[in-house]
């Protein structure tokens, strides 16, 4: 046993500091879960690319989500224009990387789906289009999204995943926060139903938006859910904070989310939870 | 060379203001609420829970009708300073907020917000009381609220946390304030990895009250004076005149334009 684990820490210490070596192997066949730290060989991660030892949800790609969640989709044929309002030295140029990276317009993929014959508008944010944040076009295209679905009569279903506030386009990002949260608002008005579904990491602009103004706020195992990022906290507090003080475990203890669902869980309890609305407020 | 000195004015202008907008010499709350309002009569809590001293609320008569006040609160002695977090709000701040505004909408008061704070508190007991949702359940709920809403932002406009409680039909700067998604020297860490660079992150933010009046995401300035008497005086007239107006719209259309406000962005 000694030895075995002997080697186990060789091959740790391998993975660890030959960054040339692991480079060399083909497609990242070991990845390290950045929860719990663990070396994982990258087919255990299996389809929902889930931590086998934490059951932490990798980041993952909107489009790929798609497969997971739903048995239909057409996308949203607005075309949201990122503008450059602070005139942000290089910030087209990032984006046109991010675009390319995601194959999205901006941070979010909007369209219209189905579960089992069972309609909804659906966005799912995207963590690699600059770490999810949200532009002015992310938030046009929320709020068309949600404009959609209240003339529609549709549910919504979202999947967050944000940094929060982009901060390159200043005050212009921070004015989506209030145009969002009034499209929700008008949804509401009408009877319909919000999801909204957090995952790793949802924090700033966007918990303090319309993340948090669902009617069921469903999160990922192991969820970063906060609204100030972890260094600002421990810089104002001049001490550490609790390692899970913004871990979706603790955020459901305080009161803040209705349930932690599985990735592999997450469209049969959306489908239910749709069925269960099916009458909406019109009966 | 030419481009440089207007950058360089840019630059200085805004360093300015946001030093402005922070000086100790700033009208204190107390002050401005002794100044605009008679009669304050102060209304505590969250009704789940807490009280928080960075934001103070009441009832007060303005020009002799009654309103709904709530103000940020920096505090003035070094106790109430730490007690308010030096004026950056709690999730119970942001909630009793949002209650009074509600009693306000009951009774059809007008609600007046005076803003200055450098944003919401980032500390561990906000994280775990819910500072993200109580931001987010102002701005949702204030988006349908009945009754006109209008803010003044007097010295620091701090991101969520001041838009929590300036996110209704208008919104007024003083002359030496400023209003942005992050401090400049925040700004200048998370995009430059040097937060010595803020003047430079003030002067690209757009954070003055000149140029957020030209992107359309404030009504106006007010001036501001040596003489805080003469300083509240055109605050009193600026709220008058814009109240007057706003109490004379049917809701429908109060309502309306609050949200094609923030529909434009």
């Amino acid at each position: 046993m000694q030895l075995f684990n002997a080697v186990r820490n060789i091959g740790k210490a391998h993975l660890k500091y030959n960054q040339e070596a692991r480079q060399k192997v083909p497609d990242g066949l070991w990845v390290a879960c950045p929860k719990c730290q663990q070396s994982i060989y990258h087919k255990d991660l299996g389809y929902y690319r889930t931590c086998p030892v934490c059951q932490y949800g990798f980041r993952t790609r909107a489009k790929v989500r798609l497969d997971w969640l739903v048995d239909s989709f057409e996308p949203a044929g607005d075309l949201a224009q990122t503008p450059n309002p602070l005139h942000f030295p290089k910030y087209p140029q990032k984006l046109r990387k991010a675009q390319q990276i995601t194959g999205l317009e901006d941070s979010i993929l909007t369209g219209v789906a189905t579960i089992k014959q069972q309609k909804f508008a659906l966005g799912i944010m995207d963590p690699y289009f600059i770490m999810g944040s949200m532009g002015s076009a992310t938030g046009e295209k929320i709020t068309r999204l949600f404009e959609l679905a209240t003339e529609k009569g549709l549910p919504v279903i979202l999947i967050a995943a944000s940094g929060g506030a982009r901060m390159q386009e200043g005050i212009f990002s921070l004015m989506q926060m209030a145009k969002t949260s009034a499209a929700v608002k008008q949804h509401a008005e009408q009877g319909l139903l919000y999801i909204s579904l957090l995952t790793d990491p949802t924090t700033g602009g966007v918990t303090a938006s319309f993340a948090t103004e669902a009617d069921i706020i469903l999160a990922e195992p192991k969820a970063v859910i906060g609204f100030a990022g972890r260094r600002v906290i421990e810089q104002t507090m001049h001490e550490q904070i609790a390692p899970d003080l913004q871990d979706a475990e603790t955020v459901l203890k305080n009161g803040f989310i209705d349930q932690i669902i599985a990735r592999q869980d997450q469209k049969k309890v959306l489908h239910q939870l749709l069925k269960l609305h099916e009458r909406g407020a019109h009966y | 060379m030419k481009e440089g000195l207007i950058i360089n004015r840019q630059k200085k202008t805004a360093a300015k203001i946001v030093a402005g907008a922070r000086s100790s010499q700033k009208i204190t709350t107390p002050a401005l609420l002794a100044n605009l309002f008679d009669d304050l009569m102060i209304l505590k809590g969250d009704r789940v829970g807490g009280e928080d001293p960075a934001i103070i609320g009441g009832i007060a008569l303005f020009n002799n009708q009654p309103v709904t006040v709530i103000a940020t609160n920096k505090g003035t002695t070094l106790e109430e300073r730490m007690a308010c977090h030096f004026g950056c709000p709690e999730p119970a701040g942001y909630r009793k907020a949002l209650r009074l505004m509600k009693e306000a909408e009951k009774f059809k008061r007008p609600i007046i917000t005076l803003v200055n704070t450098a944003g919401a508190y980032p500390g561990a007991h906000a994280e775990a009381t819910g500072q993200g949702m109580a931001i987010a359940n102002n701005l949702y709920e204030i988006s349908t609220l009945k009754t006109p809403m209008i803010s003044v932002i007097f010295g620091e406009g701090g991101s969520g946390g001041a838009l929590a409680l300036a996110c209704g039909d208008q919104v007024w700067m003083t002359t030496e304030s400023m209003y942005s998604i992050l401090s400049p020297e925040g700004f200048a860490s998370i995009l430059w990895k040097d937060s010595q660079r803020a003047d430079e992150a003030a002067a690209i933010m757009q954070l003055t009250p000149q140029s957020l009046q030209d992107a359309g995401v404030i009504e106006g300035i007010i001036q501001e004076e040596p003489d805080e008497h003469l300083f509240c005086q055109n605050i009193t007239t600026v709220l008058t005149e814009q109240l007057n107006q706003l109490q004379q719209l049917p809701v429908e259309t109060l309502l309306a334009t609050r949200q094609a406000r923030f529909r434009q962005f």
